[in-house]
């Protein structure tokens, strides 16, 4: 395992007071795999890579049984060792939003470079020659290295990025979102060159994204979010064909099938529950056609379905019957009525 | 060699900036006629502009008006304006400058820091400012000057200390902005440290304005000189336009001796609305609606 994660919270104190953003994440990402991240926006993805990264805003407190790299707990390490020997060097970051994080006042090559430098000492020459391999690596032509930011398109910044994150060759690159705003050919070029990286790099990529489709193309296995909370987590075909999660399976009618063409899509009602001083038991209860008392009340511990598949959901031992009823419209039509 | 042309590279592109603006062109032609008058001023004023002159015929030359001998006039203790002028010239120039220069540094180091780290940091030195604003500046140079007396040093200390705070709240404000861009937090990410981001990444961003109130720092300094030079707290060994306009006044030559206080007032005008034109062509570019009208 490169890293593991277990039990790791986030609550970021407020006036109104504390937000519990991450709830108790557990998750691992092994060698040379691709993991997706999926949820809904504002369930707390880029909190939980950020919490990773300690990139957190002041007033965010975050807190973990394990948080280890490589096995080795990195909690104790100080922030500037952290940002030593693990940043960029072990873990890089393609932030969200990738097309404003470029500085407008410097040459595209320059911010390149400047990761180099933070993090490695290299000869001019040679920072110079490894930002034209990453340049021709990700399709950009080696002039482009002396541009300005506004000289790019969205899609070019977004390589620059991605060339930056892979400058040192880190064992482990978090994605934040890196197709959203670009248009389908773009986002289809985009990863298909991150599927190529790999193949040549064999980093592993921890891929976040409200894009299902996206996530079902590239990774090996799957992690569902929601409301900071872990819901599923499974290889990636499995969970398309045998989801366990209640808000798994709304989430694939929510998502427009090839198959079903004109059949309507069928959305969750409601919405997600008000962080602000946590939630009791699960979080998705009170949107969950399939909830039961004990769902309200107390907190489902994660069950394994099969090896590497596991769901937080008291009945997951009814996954074929919430499977064939989910399918049914009539089935999520039941808290309008509730509510 | 290379810092030669990164700094040719430099002053060509502030050039740029300034030749996009008519009036900005015109302001910086005057400048640079004042900034070459002061340096070239010791070889070139014609007369000593202490000395007591005399006429051709040998009379003393008191109160004369412009003429052939004495192409700006003469005062009434027969001293050549002309002489005192470019004297003058040479002490606002350097006054203004400096100032104005310490002043933006100040100014802009404050706005950075307050902004950047926000929370107790901010609330500090925002207060700190705040209470810098409540300071008038005529009774804190006269206080200055009746504890410390007349000097050069004290009247650019009094400048600077009342000088540095619009542009540090201006400063600030544009740090507050800029630091929740994403490239702020993507250069936190690659392993920049705090100041790293502040000098490299967030101040370069905010160049037009700093050079904004550079230039305005410089031409509030030198109204301040002329200000406190007018009302007697000027250094009395350096001549200044002020300082010359208070000789007028005391000498109660005001009615008759028109052009004793013409060019004193005319050169304290044109320099200062020079650098105001040198401003304006700066804020076209800090802020590019203006470009419209």
């Amino acid at each position: 395992m490169l890293l593991e994660l277990d039990n790791l919270s986030v609550s970021y104190a407020t006036r109104a007071g504390p937000v519990q953003a991450v709830d108790g994440v557990k998750l691992g990402i092994g060698e040379n795999e691709v993991v997706g991240l999926a949820g809904e926006s504002g369930c707390g993805k880029t909190t939980l890579i950020r919490s990773l990264l300690r990139l957190l805003p002041k007033g965010a407190r975050v807190t973990a049984d394990r948080l280890a790299w490589k096995g080795k707990d990195v909690q104790g390490m100080s922030d500037r060792e952290f940002r030593r020997q693990i940043m960029w060097n072990e873990i890089s970051l393609v932030p969200q939003s990738a097309q404003a994080s470029l500085n407008p006042v410097y040459r595209v090559g320059d911010q390149v470079i400047e990761a180099i430098d933070e993090h490695a000492s290299m000869s001019p020459a040679a920072a110079r020659a490894r930002v034209e391999e990453l340049f021709d690596l990700v399709g950009l032509e080696p002039r482009l290295i002396s541009a300005y930011p506004h000289e790019f398109s969205g899609g070019m910044r977004q390589r620059a990025m991605i060339a930056m994150a892979l400058v040192l060759d880190p064992a482990l690159v978090i994605m934040d979102e890196p197709t959203t705003g670009l248009d389908v050919l773009v986002q289809e070029r985009i990863i298909r060159k991150i599927r190529e990286l790999r193949e040549k790099s064999g980093n592993s990529i921890l891929l976040i994204t409200h894009d299902i489709s996206v996530i079902a193309e590239m990774s090996n296995r799957i992690a569902i979010m929601y409301a900071g909370e872990i819901m599923e987590v499974a290889p990636a075909i499995e969970l398309f064909e045998e989801p366990v999660h209640p808000y798994t399976l709304g989430l694939k009618n929510a998502f427009p099938s090839i198959k079903q063409i004109g059949k309507p899509l069928i959305s969750i009602p409601g919405s997600p529950p008000n962080l602000l001083n946590g939630v009791q038991g699960c979080p998705f209860a009170a949107r969950c056609p399939f909830a039961v008392d004990q769902c309200r009340n107390e907190r489902p511990p994660f069950s394994e379905i099969a090896p590497g598949h596991v769901a937080a959901c008291h009945r997951a031992g009814e996954a074929k019957m919430m499977r064939t009823q989910a399918a049914e419209k009539e089935t999520w039509q039941f808290s309008k009525s509730a509510a | 060699m290379n810092a030669l042309r990164a700094l040719y590279r430099g002053v060509m592109n502030q050039v740029g900036i300034i030749r996009q603006s008519p009036l900005g062109t015109v302001g910086a032609l005057i400048v640079v006629f004042y900034v070459i008058v002061a340096i070239v001023t010791p070889f070139l004023a014609p007369h000593d502009p202490w000395a007591t002159l005399k006429d051709s015929s040998g009379h003393i030359a008191s109160l004369r008006p412009p003429s052939a001998e004495f192409w700006l006039g003469t005062t009434f203790l027969a001293r050549d304006m002309l002489s005192q002028m470019m004297w003058a010239a040479r002490t606002t120039v350097f006054i203004g400058l400096v100032s104005g220069l310490i002043s933006i540094v100040i100014g802009a180091n404050i706005g950075l820091f307050s902004g950047y780290y926000g929370g107790r940091t901010d609330e500090a030195l925002m207060r700190f400012t705040d209470i810098i604003y409540g300071m008038p500046f005529l009774p804190f140079i006269i206080t200055l000057i009746a504890l410390f007396g007349r000097s050069q040093s004290f009247v650019i200390l009094a400048i600077v200390v009342i000088v540095w705070r619009t542009s540090a709240r201006v400063v600030r404000a544009q740090t507050l902005a800029l630091k929740q861009r994403q490239f702020v937090l993507a250069a936190r990410a690659r392993g920049c440290g705090d100041l790293r981001i502040i000098y490299r990444h967030i101040m370069p961003n905010i160049l037009p304005l700093l050079l904004l109130y550079t230039a305005f720092n410089i031409a509030w300094s030198i109204i301040a000189e002329a200000g406190a030079s007018f009302l007697g707290f000027g250094d009395p060994n350096h001549l200044s336009w002020g300082g010359m306009l208070y000789e007028m006044w005391i000498s109660g030559q005001s009615r008759t001796a028109w052009w004793w206080f013409a060019f004193p007032s005319i050169a304290i005008i044109s320099l200062v609305s020079a650098l105001v034109f040198i401003s304006r062509a700066y804020e076209e570019v800090a802020n590019p609606r203006l470009r419209q009208r």
